[in-house]
């Protein structure tokens, strides 16, 4: 009988079988999709096999994520799936140097010269074949259709490529403001590009010979482009083997060569008996256990109603409300009384003014003429751009628009939740007014819109993909994380065979664990209050409904038009600012029919961030900026920066300039604590006779320049930041670059201790270790204690003449003293200049901002102009550490022992004293320190009676998120003093 | 915000029942006589289970490091059991008293208490920082000593079992072995006697010559090292039983001991006055403190070795590793000391390293994942793979990266064809020059 060496990968996706005659010739190859059902498809594919090759034996070997368990069950040797790759490269085109490998969950890398190293991406899955997939979901179109687009891109727009939840938050703006799909798809590729080198690479170069290998980039030609721009290969360098989708079984089948062989058909019949396979996920409780307890459930939510009327015999005022969410346009049009005369909910289908325009002519046609329109709101994400595009009367922020639909749908309401395609909010209201305002970060975004992208890829509706979870017996535990680890362990559940109803389930359970463990950080059902509203169009998914109350053990009410509780409140809304006599500025049916919409994409040259613009223009000479950080581009003037202390410590830091030079020249990172201790060290630095250079100010351009020697994905953006900042002092011929360790901070006297974070305290290790630019420049990264200042002459003396030989102790006492006043003089400046701004503030009246964060969060490529943001809302911006002295040492249930995060809790407490002072807090991403000090300073806030405000900031530069937030806080302060002022009268 | 948290009074040391979260198990089983000697009422947990986790999630900061979710996780679920008289139950927990936020375990779990519902149920701390001075727990000399002495004979008897279980003739020997000697230790805590220096120096050698007469075939197999945060690194309810994964893999396991990490603590008091200066006179009490450590080390690696095992280096072989590589400065979380773990362990045979840490572990940024490059490139056939641990990660996953590194341990092996003589395997730890990298050479993006 004729023997072959056969391999069999099965992806996340796709099942491949490969034979191979004794040359390695491929006598069979193909993949098939397998939809979850991995052993049926293996089934066919070696029926396949055996119809085109007749019986024959086989030394078989399994590969790729998904083939453990089922490699296991039939008793067949796991291959690694990047070590078959490796040994089909080696074996068909030995000349590669390295391998870039996408796949569907998975995205590996092998390096061939200098000692064969296998790399595959971390738990996070960005950058892979399903966040390609995810993407292209989101641009109503498939990897393919993505593919054709970004042929014709003509700009890159800025995406954060570190995850599939990141880069959606990036792109859903960009599709609402009207970014074409061409720009969008090409930027999808180019973040799947930074990504694969900045978390993949970790800091080696992608020299030589490059294979490209894995579905996405065979099938993806434009997606290959991206990587060979990037990375400037001549063609000559870039390897293209036949067959490069079925490398890894064909790999598996190259390693077979010491497998047992065994005949085609009884490797058919073993997969035919029935296998058994391990479970590896945990299964959760059953959402109902009887048809009675669904009827009561159904029964129960049938008489939450809102009260309705018909439109066509409607006479008298109406009053217009429009929610432009991130995925789905909504549209509400009330009488007088409140009651819902018309209504509209539909997918954006990516243009969210197109989809408003048919809903407005719409209902246009269906309105009697004895109605009229009087006002009319806009809210959610496009608010603004609505707004101006229709003429409507009003803007509101959506937090307050759901909360007045839940407000008037049961005045007695004390908590509303609200789960939406992109975002959760919960809204806890105490005697009407808002209590606290708590909203999703970016990691737990999307769950209500992946519940819908994932029912549309088995070919379900939303509706039948939530009938289906009703009565399911084991729902899969599939984890709260992000949608990106839900998506991964929906793979694994049905890779072990569960099934669709299982799997809806748990995924309605992850959805409410995510907003009520992350979100609302709820353990005590009574703590949520006793009418509890839930609105969203998530929530017309009734497993969503019954998860939460299962997990939180209390009966909730959910109006009929859940979806439309946005755009109801934004009617009702309208409604109080109406003014007797006058009529909406709503568009006319003629203006309606000569509305147009042209998007020019432009860059900024206002200053030096270069904005990108979305310019929207209208019929009628209307226009619409967005993109902007600043009033320049609308306005043509620049914002006033005058009570912006963060703008102020910007420009402190630019005063210093190199100065003399006797001793050489030193270069100083700007990057993490620099951005307080700068003054300090150039003094320091510059009394010893040495001209003291920075790196440049942050820019994207930078960031990209270093994000290849990150050796570590997940840490924070400002760490990362350092990269840019190393590589181009490297670039400056400087005698040295200081840049050192220190575990501990000055001490200040406001906790038990005073440390630096480790990052912060250790990240010039990590720079010394990964970044290879260093490795021609004197790189000053020992171990400093400025805490001590005594000691620190003593053992700087030690350290400087290691590199400098020849510095007298004396000159560095000197210097030491200089550098601790100026030090001091900075601190109190910018302390002074609170002050001051604090008092002007006082006297416009104008609220005042505690934007608290870290020194970096100073660098505007950091911050994302949020601190300007908050400007033009007009209110004043001023800094935690500039307010923490007043309050001294507080007294905190955790142990309070970094330096920066003592400041912190000093100014929460401190705002508590003030009534008109509120603080925001920026948190960066992977900052595991503050996943203590958010809930600390929320609870010293919250028992002052102030809000809490957090903005989680990372790589993502689109503040739609962030407005809101900043929006909603805004309209809950205004609130709480109409309510203060009323309570004086 | 400040609460008034229930303190462990000494009274309560009659009256309740201390509950210990699992972590290094052979340690915390001797730990376990010690205490029960001193007159506390002590339980190591073991309950598991997918509700550990949840628990977890529920009541602490979800972004919280995933030791501090299970640990919380695994008290919460305890005490949920209706097992414990909740008035008679108090729990214990480590602090290192560093800059990681480890430190802050002992402030989230009483917050977490006092939000589950039971806010009387006292929480000590062991430290040896001096933190939480006003705790009925007291450390008192005779049981620090003894709690040493379960460290050193843990260490131990781990070692012997990782060397001897993969090659065993008759399964269930090392097993066998293991559990005479946790049960005579633990008899010799309650009995008061063998925990001094002496007697230890004295024990190690019998412990170590009765492992040797376990019959074993040492065929030439893949060694494993395990290195990482602290609790991932041991605590199988943390790391998705990783040592029983790669015994199933057919590896021998190689895990440093407990007692460097607790040498490292010690050591780092001292260093501080050397890089920043403070009062000689700590850094003097430290050094002897080690030195009197070193003295117990050196027997116990004695008896190994002379009883043909390989001997792990010794805390003061380890702190002159990093060298070049990582500054001693680095002390937050496992600091300098994982990478010190991670060149002995490739230095001795054991290039092959599971680097476990939480998702998104801070130091492990800088001491674990940011040195693995700068490793590579000194030993370029190290095989490093940083695993992140996480309640959402899947275990799957965590596996196929660890079989992608045992693949190439394996080809590796088979290229190493010559046959390994069993001296040459376990002698002298062999000693590498160390170098500054020059393997950073050219290569720029």
């Amino acid at each position: 009988m004729q023997l072959y060496r056969a391999g069999i990968d099965i992806g996340s996706t796709t099942v491949k079988l490969v034979l191979l005659d004794e040359k390695g010739e491929i006598v069979f190859g193909k993949y098939i999709r397998h939809r979850a059902h991995t052993r049926e498809a293996l089934g066919e594919l070696l029926q396949e096999a055996l119809k085109q090759t007749g019986e024959c034996e086989l030394k078989v070997k399994i590969t790729g994520s998904g083939s453990i368990n089922l490699g296991k069950a039939l008793g067949i040797d796991f291959v690694q799936e990047v070590v078959a790759v490796a040994s089909a490269l080696q074996f068909t085109a030995p000349q590669t140097d390295v391998a870039i490998e996408l796949g569907g969950e998975d995205a590996k890398i092998i390096y061939f010269k200098g000692g064969l190293e296998e790399r595959m991406n971390g738990v996070c899955a960005g950058g892979t074949g399903s966040f390609i997939d995810q993407m292209a979901a989101l641009l109503q179109t498939d990897a393919t259709g993505l593919n054709e687009e970004a042929a014709n891109y003509k700009e890159i727009y800025p995406i954060a490529a570190r995850c599939g939840v990141f880069a959606k938050t990036d792109i859903q703006p960009l599709i609402n403001e009207g970014a074409t799909k061409a720009d969008l798809a090409a930027s999808i590729f180019q973040a799947v590009v930074n990504q694969t080198i900045s978390g993949l690479a970790c800091g080696k170069p992608i020299r030589g010979c490059v294979a490209f290998l894995g579905g996405p980039l065979h099938f993806l030609p434009e997606l290959k482009k991206a990587f060979i721009r990037t990375l400037k290969l001549t063609p000559d360098m870039v390897v293209d083997p036949e067959n490069s989708h079925l490398f890894a079984a064909m790999g598996a089948a190259l390693e077979a060569e010491d497998a047992e062989a065994v005949s085609l058909t009884a490797l058919i019949q073993k997969l035919e008996s029935g296998i058994a396979m391990a479970f590896e996920l945990n299964r959760v409780q059953p959402l109902f256990t009887s048809q009675e307890e669904y009827d009561a459930f159904v029964a129960r939510h049938a008489r939450a109603v809102v009260p309705k009327a018909d439109l066509k015999s409607y006479s008298g005022d109406c009053f217009l409300g429009i929610d432009a969410g991130s995925t789905t346009t909504k549209l509400a049009l009330i009488g007088s009384e409140g009651q819902l005369l018309y209504s509209f909910y539909a997918n954006n289908q990516g243009s969210p003014i197109k989809t408003a325009m048919r809903a407005v002519e719409d209902l246009k046609q269906h309105i009697p003429a004895s109605a009229h329109i009087v006002r009319g709101c806009s809210t959610g994400y496009g608010e603004a751009l609505l707004k101006s595009a229709f003429g409507l009367d009003e803007g509101e922020v959506e937090t307050i628009a759901h909360c007045t639909a839940a407000a008037f749908f049961d005045p007695q309401v004390d908590c509303v939740l609200d789960i939406g395609g992109q975002d959760m909010k919960c809204i806890k209201l105490k005697n009407h007014n808002v209590d606290t305002i708590m909203l999703n970060e970016a990691c737990s975004s999307g769950c209500g819109s992946f519940l819908e992208n994932f029912a549309n890829s088995l070919g379900l509706t939303a509706e039948q993909f939530a009938q289906e979870a009703l009565f399911a017996e084991n729902p899969v535990d599939l984890g709260t994380r992000c949608t990106v680890f839900m998506n991964s362990n929906v793979k694994q559940a049905q890779k072990e065979g569960a099934s669709v109803q299982d799997i809806s389930a748990g995924l309605a359970y992850s959805v409410i664990k995510n907003a009520l463990y992350k979100v609302i950080k709820l353990t005590d059902p009574a703590s949520l209050g006793r009418h509890i509203v839930v609105q969203g169009g998530t929530f017309y998914n009734e497993a969503v409904l019954r998860a939460f109350e299962k997990e939180m053990g209390v009966e909730v009410i959910r109006p009929d038009i859940a979806g439309l509780m946005g755009a109801y409140g934004a009617a009702l809304y309208g409604q109080k600012q109406a003014e007797p006599g006058r009529r909406s500025t709503l568009l006319t049916p003629a203006q309606l029919r000569a509305f147009k919409q042209e998007v020019r994409n432009v860059k900024c040259n206002g200053c030096g961030n270069n904005c990108q613009l979305t310019i929207s223009n209208f019929a009628r000479g209307k226009r619409y900026i967005s993109g902007n950080r600043c009033e320049r581009p609308v306005t043509g003037k620049a914002g006033n920066d005058d009570l912006n202390l963060y703008d102020y410590k910007l420009k402190l830091l630019r005063r210093y300039k190199p100065m003399g030079g006797s001793r050489g020249h030193i270069g100083i990172p700007m990057c993490l604590n620099m951005y307080e201790l700068f003054p300090f060290w150039f003094t320091f630095f510059s009394k010893l006779g040495f001209a003291v250079h920075t790196s440049p100010e942050s820019s994207r351009g930078l960031y990209l320049a270093g994000q290849g020697t990150i050796p570590s994905d997940t840490v924070c953006f400002p760490a990362k930041m350092a990269h840019g900042h190393i590589h181009a002092l490297s670039q400056m011929g400087l005698d040295a670059i200081f840049y050192p360790c220190m575990s501990y901070n000055m001490d200040e006297h406001l906790g038990d201790n005073h440390y630096n974070c480790p990052v912060v305290a250790y990240y010039p290790e990590t720079i010394a270790g990964n970044c290879p630019e260093l490795k021609n420049t004197k790189f000053i990264y020992d171990y400093v204690g400025i805490h001590r200042p005594h000691d620190f002459v003593y053992k700087m003396t030690e350290i400087l003449n290691k590199y400098f030989p020849g510095i007298p102790k004396t000159l560095v006492q000197t210097a030491s003293n200089e550098a601790y006043m100026e030090y001091d003089r900075h601190m109190a400046q910018i302390r002074a200049k609170g002050e001051q701004i604090i008092e002007q503030a006082r006297k416009e009246g104008k609220r005042i901002i505690v934007l608290a964060g870290r020194p970096y969060h100073v660098d505007p490529e950091v911050n994302h102009g949020i601190d300007k943001l908050i400007t033009r809302h007009g209110a004043a911006v001023i800094t935690e550490d500039s307010i923490s002295e007043r309050a001294g040492l507080v007294h905190t249930s955790v142990l309070n022992q970094w330096t920066y995060h003592s400041r912190l809790y000093a100014a929460a407490k401190y705002c508590t004293t003030q009534s008109d002072m509120d603080l925001v807090q920026l948190v960066s991403f992977g900052c595991g320190l503050d996943a203590i000090t958010t809930d600390e300073t929320r609870e010293i806030l919250q028992a002052g009676g102030k809000l809490y405000t957090q903005l989680k900031i990372d790589e993502i530069t689109n503040l739609g998120a962030v407005n809101i937030r900043l929006r909603s806080l805004f309209a809950a302060l205004d609130e709480k003093d109409e309510l203060r002022r009323k309570g004086e009268c | 915000m400040e609460y008034n948290y229930p303190k462990f009074t000494k009274e309560m040391k009659q009256t309740h029942t201390i509950l210990i979260p699992n972590m290094a198990i052979l340690q915390f089983r001797i730990l376990k006589a010690a205490l029960e000697k001193e007159g506390y009422k002590v339980e190591i947990l073991n309950n598991c289970g997918s509700e550990v986790a949840q628990l977890g999630l529920k009541y602490v900061h979800n972004d919280t490091c995933y030791p501090a979710l299970l640990v919380i996780g695994q008290f919460l679920d305890a005490l949920n059991s209706g097992r414990y008289d909740l008035d008679r139950t108090a729990l214990l927990i480590t602090q290192t008293g560093g800059g990681c936020r480890a430190s802050n375990y002992i402030h989230l779990l009483r917050k977490a208490l006092v939000k589950a519902g039971y806010p009387q149920v006292p929480v000590a701390s062991l430290n040896f920082s001096g933190l939480e001075k006003d705790s009925g727990f007291k450390l008192t000399l005779k049981l620090a000593r003894k709690a040493l002495a379960s460290v050193f004979y843990g260490d131990l008897i781990m070692a012997l079992r990782n060397q001897c279980k993969p090659y065993e003739v008759h399964e269930g020997d090392t097993l066998a072995m293991t559990e005479k000697w946790i049960a005579a230790c633990q008899k010799w805590m309650k009995a008061d006697c063998n925990y001094s220096a002496r007697d230890m120096k004295k024990q190690f050698p019998v412990i170590c010559r009765d492992f040797a007469s376990i019959p074993l075939n040492r065929v030439p197999k893949v060694k494993v090292g395990i290195v990482g945060e602290i609790y991932v690194k041991y605590s199988p309810l943390g790391n998705n039983e990783l040592e029983k994964f790669l015994e199933s893999e057919d590896c021998e396991v190689n895990m440093p001991g407990l007692m460097g990490f607790l040498e490292y603590c010690i050591f780092n008091m001292g260093e501080d006055v050397t890089l920043y200066g403070g009062k000689a006179n700590t850094r003097r009490v430290m050094n002897l403190l080690l030195r009197y450590l070193d003295g117990i080390e050196i027997a116990a690696g004695k008896a190994l070795s002379e009883n043909g095992f390989h001997a792990p280096a010794r805390f003061a072989v380890l702190k002159t590793l990093p060298e070049g590589v990582i500054g001693m400065g680095a002390k937050m979380g496992e600091g300098w000391l994982l990478t010190a773990e991670m060149i002995e362990l490739i230095e001795s045979g054991y290039e092959n390293i599971v680097c476990a840490q939480p998702f998104g572990c801070l130091p492990n940024h800088v001491v674990g994942k940011g040195m693995v490059n700068r490793l590579r490139a000194m030993h370029p056939t190290s095989n490093i793979t940083p695993i992140d641990y996480d309640p959402s990660a899947t275990r799957v996953n965590q596996e196929n990266r660890i079989k992608l590194m045992l693949s190439v341990a394996r080809e590796r092996l088979q290229q190493k064809n010559a046959p390994v003589q069993p001296m040459e395997l376990y002698g002298e730890t062999p000693r590498v020059e160390h170098h500054i990298p020059d393997a950073m050479a050219g290569s720029a993006l």
